[in-house]
């Protein structure tokens, strides 16, 4: 079957929408990494505070803070605190295990960032409920893009 | 490997919570940059850190390739007795880097 020049046009123009489609994380690729996380279990926002620039220039390398409200007992203490992205290649970030040991819930870290983008930081309590904060940091120039 | 920078409080009280920074030298590559010749350059990254205090797990973490290069962690414990905090990094290749820090508590 010989392909005429219309559907060849098409097909071109079919297959570059195709390479088009970002090989990145999305919103919904960031709520499904999240749902790993949790198990699908509900997160509540607040106890959580998420400290990180709000404007950046310099995405390579970006400092942030993540301070849990928690008594850090025994019986009532955070047991994980995950990072997720929305505009990484990855929408997974890092996750802190932390033990009653850890006397306070608070991590810091140094992150990239490819995009302006929100970040996301949950928490989750020994009692088995979740906790977030998300902020969202602008971007003037990305990380990944240099040698 | 290479070296990393731990920071530990010298000598923290009894019970008192102190803050611990590590800083280890890697280059967290993401496996997702080509190089020079165009191919991608293959991932290299820090995907597991774990410390121990006197044998006893205190913290750990699961990195991905948004951590950045040279991996700085900063987290809390309670200096509860003297003794040895043992950090390792694990990288996704399988080779895991030891170092110990002392802890004197008053």
């Amino acid at each position: 079957m010989n392909t005429t020049r219309r559907q060849f046009t098409l097909l071109a123009a079919g297959a570059s929408i195709a390479l088009m489609t970002p090989a990145h994380a999305t919103p919904e690729k960031m709520q499904l990494a999240i749902d790993a996380f949790t198990g699908g279990k509900p997160v509540k926002e607040g106890r959580v505070k998420l400290d990180i620039s709000l404007l950046v220039e310099n995405g390579n390398s970006v400092p942030l803070n993540v301070l849990v409200d928690s008594p850090m007992t025994k019986d009532n203490h955070v047991t994980r605190i995950g990072l997720f992205n929305e505009k990484n290649p990855l929408p997974d970030v890092a996750i802190f295990n932390l033990t009653p040991r850890s006397g306070r819930a608070q991590i810091a870290t140094r992150m990239r960032l490819n995009d302006t983008q929100f970040i996301t930081a949950i928490a989750e309590m020994s009692d088995g409920t979740f906790f977030s904060a998300k902020s969202e940091v602008i971007v003037t120039m990305p990380a990944c893009v240099e040698e | 490997m290479a070296r990393a920078l731990i920071n530990v409080p010298a000598k923290p009280k009894r019970g008192e919570i102190i803050e611990i920074k590590t800083l280890m030298s890697h280059p967290m590559e993401t496996g997702f940059r080509p190089g020079m010749d165009g191919q991608l350059i293959p991932r290299d990254i820090i995907e597991k850190f774990v410390c121990t205090y006197n044998g006893e797990v205190v913290f750990s973490a699961l990195l991905h390739p948004a951590i950045t290069a040279n991996p700085f962690i900063s987290f809390t414990t309670i200096a509860t007795e003297s003794g040895t905090l043992v950090f390792s990094w694990t990288d996704n290749k399988g080779e895991t880097q030891v170092q110990t820090a002392s802890i004197q508590v008053e």
